[in-house]
């Protein structure tokens, strides 16, 4: 039994983390139709803010739930601005730039923190249940998560800034006419979506550490879970998560942490192949 | 392009020309040093220090006057920690640079990628890294300890410590794969029991599921054979989970990678580990070199780790075996370091063990104590007998293969 309770909390846990480090490409790729290979980096550099600031003394919540989101938005609508805007509607290109970009990141934060893993301890303990342990962060974690989907379904479906930004990626050219900056909106949802980004990094960093390149281990499932969401932001990466992270705790936990990753990935496979438009392209088509 | 016949011929004769004029070497020629780590990528936390081990070695024989009268050139390769590149530096150095003699590769993975290149090309090859034993081949030496050597002591160590039942976490390549099995193979011997082991690819960050099967299958103490920068963040989870104060935890690479500056003392206090070297060792020799590295390299530098000593302590040995053979000449110096060539190394007596091409050196077991590693127990002159069981050059000089252990 308490294993049991163990289990749901990591299979929660996992689904949780894989819906913080996949929401900022969603916005970003299922918005904008941008696909942003550096994404990966933008999780790192959430992370190295959040120590950086830590390190100089910010409490550990300010760095991670404040710093980390404001620095990494702030870089997403530099990125945006000086590189982005140019390359709308051409995917392959914006592919190549955004893969540049990345490089560069990684070649940057090498040169300025060295290529050593760094990090801070998770905050909060462990808990007890039955004959287990487990730490708090996890649950943490987990609430993040709620809070931050729920956040972006507050703001998109109720705000007007939430209303213009669907409007203008539904259609850019009707919403200019109805008097919308659609470069504005584009800027502003590019940094949201890197702002995300950097909270799921930040708040990931204590549990994995950071290094220049712990991008490529995200960026992947990232895109995965993305996919397999299909077209709509928030049920397609909700159910996406969902779907692969059960997946994926369970394998791991019964099998070995290789089997694990083949699982996931088998399912993402199969899961293209019966729904070429992903999870949403089916069910939950009405969803945000 | 096709190759006939007469191309073939016709580039065979450039390169063995080439060949011969290149070694009618003039008195002032430098003598070309290769260099094989990663310094960026993953893997750097352990390149980094073995090229500055190196660097300094060098410098130390040319400020001494050179090596048989002529002065060394150090040629770094940076892998990048990519397998691709190792083939590539590694026929660089060969062909393109002739250097003397290759010291380089870091995970056994990289090991077998360059090993056969530089037998192909017949070149010197020296692997300085603590692995997973086994390698038999005329054209390396291997100057890190083996599991004969290292767990072997260690597991009666803690299993007398922490009981008898132990679980067992390694890296997802031949090195975790092997040691592994030697792990498990010292356990059983010594009465203890392996109820299960895990294995990680090298850029799994989420234990989160291993944790909870550790605590389900309740071993009296965890190993540890994990490797590289993602794979710290298994002991932090385990410590932010609370296990550490619970179930301890003994490794064979842990603090190889200085994880235990990285992380916090929270987080690892109490490991076990045991290596040929550690910086803190008391010996002339070696506090002679930690002053010398320190003042090369700057007084903060975190710590000399056991692959930097072994980098250095196989330069030593090569160095000493061209002196010996007068020469830089492949063959001459392999048989130079088969009469069993010694040396005084910063970690006490290190001797080639001629049969193997490994080690005969001493090894120590040491606790992770608040950012240092505290030497506890001393094993002098350790054989390498994992590898001399299945290996013998002298009689098959032409024996060319890693032996596994089967249990």
């Amino acid at each position: 039994m308490d294993l049991v309770a163990l289990l749901t909390i990591q299979v929660l846990y996992a689904i949780a983390s894989l819906a913080l480090i996949s929401v900022g490409l969603a916005i970003i790729f299922g918005m904008m139709r941008v696909i942003n290979l550096a994404h990966g980096e933008f999780l790192m550099l959430g992370g190295y803010a959040a120590i950086v600031a830590t390190n100089h003394g910010t409490s550990i919540w300010i760095a991670m739930l404040v710093v980390a989101p404001i620095v990494v938005g702030l870089i997403g609508v530099i990125v945006e601005r000086t590189i982005i805007r140019f390359l709308y509607g051409r995917m392959i290109d914006t592919m190549l730039a955004t893969w540049g970009l990345s490089l560069f990141l990684v070649g940057l934060t090498t040169a300025i923190f060295g290529n050593t893993t760094v990090g801070i301890s998770a905050p909060l303990g462990s808990f007890q249940i039955g004959a287990y342990r487990t730490s708090v962060y996890t649950l943490f974690v987990i609430a993040v998560a709620v809070v931050v989907l729920a956040a972006i379904f507050a703001l998109m479906r109720w705000t007007r800034l939430g209303l213009i930004a669907r409007g203008t990626m539904q259609n850019a050219n009707m919403a200019a006419a109805l008097g919308v900056n659609p470069s504005r909106v584009y800027a502003i949802t590019f940094g949201v979506g890197a702002a995300l980004s950097g909270l799921a990094g930040a708040v990931l960093a204590p549990v994995s550490g950071v290094f220049p390149t712990i991008g490529v281990a995200y960026v992947a499932k990232s895109f995965i879970t993305v996919i397999g969401g299909g077209a709509a932001i928030l049920s397609g990466t909700v159910s996406a998560s969902a779907l692969f992270g059960t997946i994926n705790q369970i394998a791991t936990f019964v099998t070995t942490p290789v089997f694990g990753e083949v699982t996931l990935l088998a399912a993402a496979i199969v899961l293209i192949r019966l729904l070429p438009q992903g999870i949403t392209g089916r069910f939950f088509r009405r969803g945000l | 392009m096709t190759v006939n016949r007469r191309t073939f011929l016709q580039g065979t004769a450039v390169t063995a020309a080439a060949g011969m004029l290149s070694s009618t070497a003039f008195a002032d020629d430098p003598i070309n040093v290769a260099s094989i780590h990663d310094l960026s990528g993953g893997l750097d936390i352990y390149g980094k220090p073995m090229v500055d081990a190196m660097t300094l070695a060098i410098e130390e024989a040319n400020a001494a006057g050179g090596l048989l009268g002529r002065p060394l050139k150090l040629i770094n390769y940076d892998t990048q920690s990519n397998m691709q590149l190792y083939t590539q530096f590694a026929q660089q150095a060969a062909l393109k640079d002739k250097v003397a003699v290759v010291h380089g590769g870091i995970t056994s993975a990289s090991r077998e990628v360059i090993r056969p290149v530089l037998d192909k090309f017949k070149t010197l090859y020296f692997y300085n890294t603590q692995y997973e034993g086994g390698v038999c081949d005329r054209n390396q030496f291997d100057t890190g300890v083996t599991p004969a050597q290292t767990v072997e002591k260690l597991v009666p160590y803690a299993m007398k410590k922490w009981g008898k039942k132990v679980y067992v976490i390694a890296a997802d390549y031949n090195y975790g794969q092997i040691t592994s099995q030697w792990v498990k193979k010292y356990v059983i011997e010594n009465g203890g029991e392996v109820p299960a082991i895990d294995f990680f690819p090298l850029d799994v960050t989420n234990f989160g599921p291993t944790i909870s099967k550790i605590q389900a299958a309740k071993p009296d103490f965890v190993w540890s054979a994990l490797v590289g920068g993602a794979h710290i963040s298994f002991y932090r989870q385990w410590a932010a989970a609370g296990m550490r104060k619970s179930i301890p935890m003994a490794s064979t690479t842990f603090a190889v990678g200085n994880e235990h500056i990285v992380l916090s003392p929270d987080e690892c206090n109490g490991m076990l580990i045991c290596y040929n070297y550690f910086q803190d060792l008391k010996n002339p020799v070696n506090e002679k070199f930690v002053a010398s590295f320190l003042k090369r390299f700057g007084a903060d530098y975190p710590n000399i780790t056991e692959l930097a000593m072994g980098t250095y302590q196989g330069f030593q040995l090569w160095a000493e075996a061209v002196k010996k053979a007068g020469s830089t000449d492949r063959l001459k110096v392999i048989e130079a370091l088969e009469t069993g060539i010694s040396i005084e190394a910063p970690s006490g007596k290190v001797t080639i063990d001629p049969p193997t091409h490994h080690c005969v050196l001493d090894v120590h077991i040491a606790e992770v104590a608040d950012k240092k590693l505290k030497v506890l127990e001393d094993f002098a002159q350790q054989k390498p007998a994992d590898t001399a069981a299945v290996c013998d050059l002298i009689k098959n000089p032409t024996d060319n293969q890693q032996y596994v252990i089967k249990i």
